[in-house]
């Protein structure tokens, strides 16, 4: 299995504050990978050591193939790179834009011209051509963004938070075309802190206060999870919420309207039947097991470690 | 390879030179300052600033050689308006110094002018001065009425006969033809170092320096490719500078409009590698402002376009010959005023292309293409 990207011991620190800590990372070729993790919790910092706009304070990245920094322009002429904040020209229009990113990617001449016509029909901007990136709405920047960072038909594709300000059409729509361009051979490595997304990679990496804290596919990720799922119904799910909390084999519980995702301890023997004992006093519950989701394994993962940090201290 | 790579490399530059062109159009604001700055400034400066003149470089012709001679000039050179630096034989001599710029005026003494001076009836003495820069020939012009008792004894007569003056290029003393050369340099300085110095820092403040700083775009065409539309935007400000200042001023021009657009050009450049530099330092655009101003201001005071340089102390001159404007104002006042060839001020123009080329390179060098 060729590696895309292989990082070992990345580490940043700006000051006394450590962003990245000592994450190790395999991303095999052409799938779609999914960094999944908190606002701040170093994602997009480790991205952009990825595509060497910051120098990492220890660790190894190769990209590839190639060593960062040693092969950095080499690594970024197949590397298309998304930025979180929108980065195209305001001023420019989609068609200069495209034109601008193309000439510098060393997109050129005919070639040129008939990328910019096929990205434009891919993210459908074909109707906003002579629009100011600037005017465009929300989900028609990411799609130019997009756009701009396939003209040159990358190997590698890194995008930080994508589809954060957008529609949930639109991000279907997003989340299509990134698996047309996997099937077409191209390595994705995603951001996101939605859970939805992260579902749909072939492979996830949960990150966490700068620390990688699970890493599997999402299925692996489920099955593997460290504890039982107890879904409760009730009229009343704020006194039942606080009567759980007081409990110690619940890990966490999680309000859903009327429904309560309960994360109980797996070393119980029957959770089913633990918590119908714990609830008798309670009138109308219904209680039931439920199978886990990645927000479980996400909760799971991050607060593991804060457990794990409380004992160290 | 290699030419292949020259290639990618010339369309990665005219890439980003096209994006500059496209961003200075969309830009009503700095478009309308390309012109409405040369136009304002041109009509405003109308006036220099007054101030006492000292130390004005000066050469001496004496035919007469004798103790008249030589207390005249003593008593000249202890005035502190005149600093005799060289000796010649003749007056044309002394014109040459001049049209070359080494002196700024001259003293002919004739054979005959100790008995001019009891005669009383001519001048005795002829001081010839560099008229294109009006506030130093004012006060040289002045000595026309100095005060020259021979011997040091009290004359019996009571006004002492004058020495004659005579004013060389710009015998008018039109101030306008002194200001205006000095404004081409001043609006240059002004526009190209303001906009180029927030080039670089306008991508990082809007966020397009993240996305640009990834891709395979090398520094030196970056830095190439930001200037290049700028030397345009200069070449035209110059043209609208020289239009207004034939037709306004009617400052004479004519025959030399390829030396003064070579000698803009060089100095374009170097304004241009200095605004990027500032770039390159700043972290948002007002600290580019501040230290635009940090710049702008010595141009002004120190360069020899408000005060007379030969009349400032020695320690603001040798400041003021690192600034471009003071050399640009040496070439521009020569080619303009007194027809000089650009040969004659190559130095100038040497220390300008070099200025400009080493700040390209260091800007190149200290520009790098990460976020910290």
């Amino acid at each position: 299995m060729k590696l895309a990207i292989e990082v070992k011991g990345l580490t940043k620190t700006f000051g006394s504050f450590t962003a990245v800590n000592q994450v190790d990372m395999r991303i095999p070729e052409n799938m779609v990978y999914g960094f999944l993790g908190p606002n701040g919790s170093g994602k997009t910092t480790a991205i952009r050591m990825m595509c060497g706009l910051l120098e990492p304070t220890a660790g190894e990245i190769t990209v590839l193939g190639m060593q960062i920094p040693a092969r950095t322009e080499a690594i970024r002429q197949q590397v298309g790179y998304m930025t979180q904040r929108f980065s195209m020209y305001g001023d420019l229009t989609v068609e200069q834009n495209l034109d601008f990113i193309g000439k510098i990617m060393g997109v050129t001449g005919k070639h040129l011209k008939r990328r910019k016509e096929e990205v434009k029909e891919q993210f459908n901007l074909q109707s906003f051509t002579s629009f100011l990136a600037g005017e465009l709405s929300g989900g028609q920047k990411r799609r130019l963004a997009l756009a701009a960072a396939t003209i040159h038909k990358p190997r590698l594709l890194l995008l930080d938070e994508p589809t954060s300000e957008v529609d949930p059409n639109t991000r279907r729509d997003f989340w299509d075309q990134l698996f047309t361009m996997c099937d077409q051979g191209a390595t994705i490595l995603v951001t996101t802190h939605l859970m939805d997304e992260a579902e749909r990679c072939h492979h996830l990496a949960i990150i966490n206060d700068g620390i990688k804290v699970a890493d599997g596919s999402p299925a692996a990720l489920k099955s593997d999870l460290a504890a039982a799922i107890v879904e409760v119904k009730s009229p009343r799910p704020a006194q039942i919420k606080s009567h759980l909390h007081s409990l110690t084999p619940v890990i966490s519980v999680t309000q859903v309207g009327m429904l309560l995702r309960v994360m109980v301890d797996p070393q119980l023997a029957s959770p089913l039947e633990w918590l119908s004992k714990e609830l008798a006093s309670f009138v109308d519950v219904e209680i039931r097991t439920s199978s886990p989701s990645i927000e479980d394994v996400f909760v799971m993962a991050t607060r593991k470690m804060s457990r794990d940090a409380e004992h160290g201290n | 390879m290699a030419t292949n790579g020259l290639r990618a490399s010339s369309i990665r530059t005219l890439a980003v030179c096209k994006k500059e062109v496209l961003h200075l159009v969309r830009d009503r604001l700095t478009f309308g300052m390309v012109v409405m700055i040369p136009l304002i400034q041109l009509v405003l400066f109308g006036y220099t600033i007054n101030t006492d003149v000292r130390d004005v470089p000066a050469a001496v012709a004496d035919s007469l050689e004798n103790s008249f001679s030589r207390q005249l000039v003593m008593d000249l050179q202890a005035s502190q308006v005149l600093d005799f630096r060289r000796t010649v034989h003749s007056p044309q001599e002394l014109e040459q110094l001049i049209a070359s710029g080494e002196v700024s005026a001259g003293v002919y003494i004739p054979p005959d002018a100790e008995n001019r001076y009891y005669t009383g009836d001519r001048p005795y003495a002829q001081i010839l001065i560099d008229g294109s820069d009006t506030v130093l020939a004012a006060a040289v012009t002045s000595l026309a009425r100095f005060p020259f008792l021979p011997g040091g004894v009290v004359s019996n007569r009571s006004q002492a006969p004058g020495l004659s003056t005579r004013l060389l290029y710009n015998p008018e003393k039109r101030a306008a033809l002194f200001t205006v050369p000095g404004l081409l340099g001043v609006i240059l300085t002004m526009t190209m170092i303001m906009f180029t110095s927030i080039a670089i820092v306008r991508e990082r403040e809007r966020g397009n320096m993240e996305l640009l700083i990834a891709t395979p775009i090398k520094n030196i065409e970056l830095m190439v490719g930001k200037i290049t539309p700028y030397i345009g935007i200069g070449l035209v400000q110059v043209s609208i500078i020289l239009f207004l200042g034939v037709l306004l001023f009617q400052i004479p021009v004519a025959g030399k409009l390829v030396s003064i657009f070579i000698a803009c050009l060089i100095f374009i450049l170097a304004n241009l590698t200095l605004g990027l530099i500032i770039s390159t330092l700043a972290r948002n655009q007002l600290a580019a402002m501040q230290m635009f101003i940090f710049v702008f201001l010595p141009s002004m005071l120190l360069s020899g376009f408000m005060f007379p340089f030969v009349a400032m102390p020695k320690i603001a001159q040798q400041l003021a010959e690192v600034l471009p404007l003071t050399h640009f104002l040496r070439i521009i006042r020569g080619i303009i005023l007194r027809n000089q060839p650009l040969s004659v001020v190559w130095e100038d123009l040497a220390f300008l292309l070099l200025f400009a080329l080493f700040f390209l390179i260091i800007s190149t060098i200290r520009f790098r293409k990460r976020l910290e």
